[in-house]
């Protein structure tokens, strides 16, 4: 089996009307046996800008610790954060760089452009294609199962708390037919002026 | 082109014996939904046949009448499907003469089960949904893996988009991770317009899943056909 589904996970993230949401399984496990529950995948990386990193959970740690040095230096160098467009491309950049020894990650990006207040989501594999749709991303080992989901739930110009219903059921339902993610979620919805994070009870078998 | 199909480099020869390969098995893809109600049943397939990136047809049925209330949907290998469906019909014929009546769903789904494990060690690569109505006149779904494991159920999506349409099918008919809903039973209506709508999305995503679905809608007064279009790309 493909070592992008040693750990097991499952992310989405989708647009709305003026904000993104970005949602995450909690689970941890190797192969079918599970370590723990409340393992974070997703990260903030600017005041309305948030990563996924599902796939091995060695290479998330990695990725993430990796891409927010090179986001501090990018602060530092600009004086200014960075914007969710621009962070995809250093992600994209970054993963490229090892085309042939690749961290073992599918990153899953959502944000609000700071200026515009612009939703953006986009994922890419393990090798930094990037794809920036106009509705929704997913990924991880429930992926199949989530572009179901998502492709008969999501719809344009949803509000934050439609979008926060929206992303829940098709996370939940995705992962509850998926036995290597699930055991808890977290959401985090992001509007101009507001980040609310939600931790979601499902069923933890 | 013979030099293409067998290119002959003297230099390189070896004393290795050449070796021929043959896969008896193809992909061609196909999904299947099916989901009962209290005295109907429904069962949709798309008419694609496929392998690889290539369409052998946009418009292939994947229902098999096999009585007057019980239907067969299968996808995966289509060479295997058309096999299993011909010795499936000749044994339901066989019942029918033997017994002087024609075999229950119930019956029927026990059969294939047998049938399946009858090939475990080479088997037909098919993921069958039979449904039917019960003695009872009660909507059946029996779902199969290749090998012959057979499961009872309400509702069931199988084939190349299986995993895409299942969860679908959870929350909306199964009612999953749903809170304060209370009506259990699936109208027929509703049955159609939700198997309508998760082959719309499976299209969009699953290459092996597109140009028609074909439908069959079964109550105690026969079963009656119908068909939908789906993108054709």
């Amino acid at each position: 089996m493909s070592i992008l589904s040693y750990n097991g996970s499952a992310m989405v993230a989708m647009k709305g009307k003026n904000c993104v949401a970005i949602a995450t399984d909690k689970r941890f496990g190797i192969q079918a046996q599970t370590i723990s529950m409340d393992f974070p995948k997703v990260f903030q990386m600017g005041p309305h800008l948030f990563i996924g990193l599902p796939g091995l959970a060695t290479d998330t740690q990695t990725v993430m610790e990796k891409l927010r040095f090179r986001k501090n230096l990018y602060e530092l160098k600009e004086n200014r954060h960075i914007t969710p467009t621009v962070f995809a491309s250093l992600v994209s950049n970054m993963l490229y760089e090892k085309r042939f020894g690749p961290f073992f990650v599918e990153p899953v990006i959502a944000g609000l452009d700071s200026k515009t207040g612009e939703p953006f989501v986009c994922n890419m594999d393990l090798i930094g294609c990037p794809n920036a749709p106009e509705d929704f991303v997913v990924g991880g080992t429930a992926s199949a199962q989530l572009y179901g989901m998502c492709e008969s739930l999501w719809e344009p110009d949803l509000g934050p708390d439609d979008l926060f219903e929206t992303i829940s059921q098709a996370l939940i339902n995705a992962f509850d037919r998926d036995a290597i993610s699930g055991w808890g979620a977290t959401v985090y919805i992001i509007e101009k002026d507001k980040i609310t994070t939600k931790e979601l009870k499902t069923r933890m078998d | 082109m013979a030099s293409v199909a067998s290119p002959s480099f003297p230099d390189y020869s070896t004393q290795a014996p050449t070796q021929h390969m043959f896969s008896p098995y193809a992909d061609n893809g196909g999904s299947v939904v099916a989901i009962a109600g209290d005295d109907f049943v429904i069962i949709g397939a798309d008419t694609r046949l496929s392998a690889g990136f290539s369409i052998y047809t946009r418009e292939q049925n994947k229902l098999f009448r096999l009585t007057d209330n019980t239907v067969l949907g299968c996808a995966g290998c289509w060479c295997d499907t058309l096999t299993l469906t011909r010795i499936l019909k000749a044994r339901m014929q066989m019942y029918e003469q033997e017994h002087n009546k024609t075999m229950s769903t119930t019956a029927a789904a026990q059969m294939l089960s047998t049938m399946l494990y009858y090939k475990r060690f080479f088997p037909y690569y098919i993921s069958n949904i039979l449904v039917g109505l019960d003695t009872e006149g009660k909507g059946c779904v029996y779902s199969y893996d290749p090998i012959g494991h057979c499961e009872r159920a309400s509702y069931r999506a199988g084939g190349s988009a299986g995993a895409l349409l299942q969860p679908l099918l959870d929350n909306q008919i199964g009612l999953k991770n749903m809170q304060n809903v209370t009506n259990k039973t699936v109208s027929l209506d509703r049955a159609l317009a939700v198997v309508k709508d998760v082959f719309i999305s499976a299209a969009e995503r699953d290459i092996y899943t597109g140009d028609k679905i074909m439908i069959m809608v079964i109550t105690k007064n026969g079963i009656k056909e119908d068909s939908f279009d789906l993108r054709k790309d």
